[in-house]
């Protein structure tokens, strides 16, 4: 069987001592990262990708160590969650609403456990899934032309800004303003320079690096000056860890279903982890029913949105690895490295670098289980490490950061804009700008801006070419029901503020 | 009324008209790249105008900006953050890390010597990171410092 052969490549490469060594590195920080409120998976990966390069790693080495601080972000979100009542990450925030009661009512253990062990359900039938799925959409992708190509980016910009703010203007806003950012500097079409207003540090465009850990991590520093670090002490002491079977046993029906849908919420471009915990959430709400106790600290109201975001991490990957088309924040910031590493996801990816993505399922498989052994019998290690105060944490960042992209560059300018680009996110999270697509744009711009115009000279400049086949019409009707249908369906289902993964 | 997602609506279409008038100089397609570099670039600066008309006609109720001392320290910590942009090649990494590191903790917590104690900790802590378990190519003190 072709899964089977090529999984036997990929743990070949992943069972590397080095490739392991990596696995476990990146699942530890990135549990670490997942836990401290403040750090998310998005701006932990994104410090993280300076540092990664200078250290000379080669595509799978680098992927497989960035992936495992993804996938260890979403375990360990869940940790401050329950202990601090604090979403250690965006995509945790429905843990709090069961787990934080279970800690108050003397069972954190138990509530740690149980959504400990429901996250290594949900990533890991999540990553067997990626496995299955991931070769048939890439067989489907090669019969995408350039028409069908601006048309799924326009689908991921749609569908991306239509969940990401509760203001469909601001999240278009967000998408042309990253693209704008990604047409500064040389036309690789023509030579000429454009929109660097004579700047000379302009002329190659701005670096998606430097504006991701603007965006993302310097920014962060401003909400805790504004903020003093406050909300961030007072928790709930955790006693012996104990290992609830029955419960967890219990809860098995809602880990599955959780996962299912957690997955099927990361394939869709847009929707990311924290919408997948926030479905699972509330589907498992609405069938547990009044009696259910959901809210008061259940089992299922902690194993259901674990299940269901660990899922979406896992199911994010797929359009990112199959068409190049990141589902989240996170995927987006993981297709940055890929691109700066030369390779370009989507179909050929398949066909051309199996060692790179068998390399990374196996690694991902193999980390699933680093992260269940370090997040239920180690779980106290990182309970220790949540203690470390904003007032340290959040200079490290910041100098983690500079440090990061002034090694990749060795220049001045970029630290300006790094800092530039903190300034806008404060000021855009402020004003509910959804940041996501503004990175989107500006790692996808090139690419469109491309497709199009090869379209336009395949077609002699006939712009219906754009509508010419069944896969890029119904890609622009799924991107105009994806940016439209969020507005009707705010009154029921609205979007946890802020959402960053 | 003014709000800030006027504001903003207004800035947007400037930057926008700017951009069309830049395009504007760029040559026409030809037969081998039929849209040229222009077309996309308007797209998009038509794409930016209409969105923030959308601000600038239905803004969102104001955001939550935080009150004026709030706003004189974040201005002050994007100075600090310029300058040791500016002072980390000529002075050195140790120094401006320190300095810069324990002004932001200094914001955040408010207590002097444990804000100084973060600015040097990890100040030495990152560069022996870096340094000696990465290996990038950091130096310590301002080049010529010691002779």
């Amino acid at each position: 069987m072709d899964l089977l052969s090529n999984l036997a490549i990929g743990f070949e490469i992943a069972l590397s001592p080095m490739t392991l060594f990596l696995a476990v590195v990146g699942c530890f920080l990135g549990t670490i990262i997942g836990a401290l409120p403040g750090l998310g998976p998005s701006n932990g990966v994104a410090i993280l990708i300076p540092i990664t390069f200078t250290m000379g790693l080669d595509a799978t080495a680098a992927l497989v160590l960035l992936t495992s601080v993804y996938y260890g972000a979403m375990y360990g979100g869940r940790i401050s969650s329950i202990l601090l009542n604090i979403p250690g990450d965006e995509p945790a925030m429905m843990t709090t609403l069961d787990g934080y009661p279970m800690a108050r009512n003397g069972r954190a253990g138990d509530a740690l456990v149980i959504s400990g062990v429901a996250s290594f359900v949900g990533a890991l039938l999540a990553t067997i899934a990626l496995a299955l799925v991931a070769p048939y959409l890439a067989k489907i992708a090669y019969k995408f032309g350039p028409a069908e190509y601006f048309a799924l980016y326009a689908l991921a910009f749609a569908t991306l800004g239509g969940m990401a703010s509760n203001n469909q203007a601001k999240s278009a806003l967000a998408s042309f303003i990253g693209l704008g950012i990604a047409l500064i500097g040389i036309d690789n079409n023509s030579g000429f320079y454009r929109f660097t207003g004579g700047n000379l540090h302009l002329a190659d465009g701005i670096d998606f690096l430097v504006a991701i850990v603007g965006l993302f991590a310097v920014s962060e520093v401003f909400f805790f000056i504004e903020s003093h670090g406050k909300g961030s002490s007072v928790g709930v002491t955790l006693g012996k860890v104990t290992v609830p079977w029955r419960e967890i046993w219990s809860t098995r029906w809602t880990m599955l279903r959780s996962s299912a849908l957690g997955f099927v919420a990361g394939v869709l471009p847009g929707a990311g982890a924290s919408l997948g915990s926030f479905m699972t959430y509330m589907m498992e709400k609405s069938i547990a029913g009044k009696n259910g106790g959901f809210g008061t600290g259940v089992a299922k109201g902690v194993a259901a949105p674990e299940a269901g975001n660990n899922a979406a991490a896992g199911g994010a990957l797929v359009p990112m690895l199959t068409l190049g088309v990141p589902g989240s924040g996170t995927t987006a910031v993981l297709l940055a490295v890929l691109m700066t590493l030369n390779i370009t996801p989507g179909p050929t990816l398949f066909a051309d670098r199996p060692d790179v993505v068998w390399g990374l399922i196996a690694a991902l498989l193999i980390a699933n289980f680093v992260l269940l052994a370090m997040n239920v019998p180690m779980v106290k290690v990182f309970v220790r490490i949540l203690q470390v105060p904003p007032a340290i944490l959040l200079p490290g960042v910041t100098m983690i950061s500079f440090v990061g992209i002034y090694s990749l560059s060795g220049s001045y300018f970029d630290l300006l804009l790094m800092v530039g680009f903190g300034v806008l996110g404060y000021i855009f999270r402020k004003m509910d700008i959804p940041t996501v697509p503004v990175i989107l744009g500006i790692l996808l711009g090139y690419q469109m801006e491309n497709n199009l115009r090869h379209a336009m000279t395949l077609s002699g400049g006939e712009w219906t070419y754009l509508l010419s086949s069944p896969i890029s019409v119904g890609l622009w009707v799924a991107a105009a029901l994806g940016f439209i249908a969020p507005m009707f369906l705010r009154r029921y289902l609205r979007k946890p503020q802020m959402v960053t993964d | 009324m003014i709000r800030t997602d006027r504001i903003l609506g207004v800035v947007v279409v400037i930057v926008a008209l700017v951009f069309i008038t830049s395009a504007y100089n760029l040559p026409q397609g030809n037969l081998f790249d039929k849209l040229g570099p222009k077309a996309f670039p308007m797209i998009v600066a038509v794409g930016m105008i209409l969105s923030a008309a959308g601000l600038i006609l239905r803004p969102d109720p104001e955001a939550d900006w935080p009150a004026t001392p709030s706003l004189v320290s974040i201005a002050l910590a994007t100075l600090v953050l310029i300058g040791y942009a500016y002072s980390l090649k000529p002075l050195g990494f140790l120094a401006p890390t320190a300095v810069a590191a324990a002004i932001l903790s200094y914001q955040i917590t408010p207590r002097p010597l444990p804000a100084i104690l973060t600015g040097i900790g990890l100040s030495g802590g990152l560069f022996i990171i870096f340094k000696y378990a990465l290996g990038l190519g950091l130096f310590a003190f301002p080049r010529g410092f010691f002779g």
